[in-house]
């Protein structure tokens, strides 16, 4: 690349400096205090935990770190369940919007040309509106005495409500609900540049559209699956608001269990070290979207 | 191509299950009945109500105020990240940088707030500042997300531009920052417009950061919002989610047809 036209030292490293040092500060160094206080003992005032460091008389005495907040919460089975419960919630949710997602970017994917672009900002469109309003919409759908129940009943399909709201399912339908357009945007990406003389080539040798589908639309479609995938897992992992909201007392996820240690049981160390446990389990998912990311960036392989 | 009436379906389907809610809310924001199930007569009692509420009043203007700011600050870092990424080619650190500028996005919001707090808690102990948290400490934390989409965005649109004419500029003996301000700027101006919006909307909507970085003086909408709808059902903020969304549709359509116009030009 041309480095030698950005001849001003200064102001390339002032343009590099500034973004760099506002991640650093704002970013790293924030999750590296997350890592430090995980491993610092609880203690009663402000700020609930001990210092790493030991001083004495200005002078450095020690290091006081502890494992003890990872083994609690290892040991509690509460967080455990928290965890895989989490794990599992978020896995078939991402399956969902992949079984919804898929067809809706294929149709928008097949449409006419002039068509794509309305049906594309269709999708997109609620993600604008404010997030917490249409799962809030769901609690009116969803609760005992809401408008599934009463069209339910009004058809004489069931007698007594059924009860949805506060249980894993509405949890399931929010996160489905919500993440929908992140499934359906990458796929619509890889998708679309799919070349159409595949498909046709699959046909003349006599493929019927399903095999040819299972053979060359969805094989090449990997990159689409992977980066809507992970989109929708990651987050969802550590949702907070859609189980406080529509999920019941029995739905333990990470980012509500988070929370209330870190707001109710004042325990930052505890909550600092369930941070750590679950950038754990994302740690493969998110090395794994950097790399589709920098590929996606430099496509001639670059880095 | 073949229409297949199972995606169409599908696709039917798809947009349903988007929408429906949204039309809901709109309907029940009318709704004279507090109960969603019992029409009880059309009125507009409940905006009425939402605009003699001076606690959502006052949480939206500071949500307006932290949403601009942070918006400004994140396009302009994330102009800065951009360039650095698609123009600088190699450099020392350029892989953490990478990972760092991409990390926020897929970051659980939980773990991102709780590191922001202890951030500023661990700063005020070691040298006096933030004095609690508010404003400024909401602005800080919204900004460092709304950089990471702010960055893909005009990256992008970077990456496609051509050039050529900003060498063309350089040969001629322009200096680099007038380069990209009479040349770059203008060519990438409408994902600069993009950038702004999305950082601007994500502000607005958060509440999960919001929840760990503002203090008992500043409350944002969506933490407001949050509070009152955790009570149960409230036909106010049905008539706040319907502003809401006309607000947006508004937007993103007069912006589609706007770049509609240019490609045909």
């Amino acid at each position: 690349m041309r480095v030698g036209s950005w001849r001003q030292v200064w102001g390339r490293r002032a343009v590099l400096g500034i973004p760099y040092v506002w991640l650093l500060l704002f970013f790293l160094v924030p999750l590296l205090i997350v890592a430090k206080i995980s491993i610092s003992e609880i203690r009663v005032g402000v700020p609930p935990y001990e210092p790493l460091l030991e001083f004495a008389d200005g002078a450095f005495i020690g290091v006081r770190a502890t494992v003890t907040n990872f083994v609690l919460l290892f040991e509690d089975d509460l967080y455990v369940s928290a965890y895989f419960q989490s794990l599992t919630i978020a896995g078939v949710s991402t399956l969902l919007c992949l079984l919804i997602g898929y067809p809706m970017a294929l149709a928008i994917a097949r449409a006419r040309p002039e068509r794509r672009p309305p049906l594309l900002l269709l999708v997109i469109l609620p993600f604008w509106t404010s997030f917490l309003i249409r799962v809030y919409a769901w609690m009116g759908i969803l609760k005992d005495e809401g408008l599934l129940n009463g069209v339910l009943m009004w058809l004489g399909v069931i007698s007594e409500p059924l009860v949805i709201l506060n249980t894993d399912t509405a949890v399931y339908i929010g996160i489905v609900y919500s993440y929908l357009p992140f499934m359906v945007l990458p796929l619509y990406a890889t998708l679309e540049k799919l070349d159409p003389s595949l498909l046709e080539a699959a046909a003349d040798l006599g493929a019927r559209p399903i095999r040819a589908f299972w053979s060359v639309t969805l094989p090449l479609s990997v990159p689409g699956i992977v980066a809507g995938s992970l989109l929708v897992f990651v987050p969802a992992v550590g949702e907070y608001v859609i189980p406080d909201l529509l999920g019941g007392g029995d739905t333990q996820m990470l980012g509500k269990a988070l929370w209330d240690m870190f707001a109710l049981n004042r325990d930052w160390p505890s909550a600092a070290a369930l941070a750590v446990a679950m950038l754990a389990a994302l740690a493969l998912p998110i090395a794994l979207f950097q790399k589709w990311q920098s590929k996606l960036d430099n496509p001639e392989g670059q880095e | 191509m073949r229409r297949s009436v199972f995606l169409l379906s599908c696709l039917g389907f798809g947009y349903a299950f988007l929408y429906l809610p949204i039309a809901l809310l709109v309907v029940w924001s009318f709704n004279a009945s507090r109960i969603v199930n019992i029409w009880g007569g059309f009125s507009t009692k409940w905006y009425w109500e939402l605009t003699r509420n001076d606690d959502f009043l006052a949480a939206a203007w500071l949500s307006l105020k932290v949403a601009a700011t942070s918006a400004t600050a994140a396009l302009v870092l994330g102009t800065l990240a951009a360039v650095v990424l698609v123009r600088f080619g190699r450099f020392h650190g350029r892989l953490l940088f990478n990972g760092l500028i991409a990390a926020p996005l897929v970051m659980p919001e939980i773990i991102l707030g709780l590191a922001m707090l202890l951030l500023f808690v661990a700063l005020e102990q070691a040298i006096g500042w933030p004095d609690g948290r508010g404003f400024s400490t909401i602005v800080i934390a919204h900004t460092t997300v709304g950089m990471a989409y702010a960055t893909v965005v005009v990256r992008s649109r970077l990456a496609q531009m051509d050039e050529s004419l900003e060498e063309a500029a350089l040969d001629l003996g322009a200096r680099p920052i007038k380069v990209f301000f009479v040349i770059t700027l203008p060519v990438i101006a409408p994902s600069l417009a993009a950038g702004w919006l999305l950082a601007f909307t994500l502000s607005l909507d958060d509440v999960v950061v919001a929840q760990f970085v503002s203090g008992p003086g500043a409350t944002t909408l969506p933490i407001e919002v949050f509070s009152s709808v955790r009570l149960g059902v409230s036909p106010q903020v049905n008539a706040l989610g319907t502003i809401i969304v006309c607000v947006v549709a508004v937007l993103i359509v007069v912006a589609w047809r706007l770049s509609m116009t240019r490609k045909e030009r």
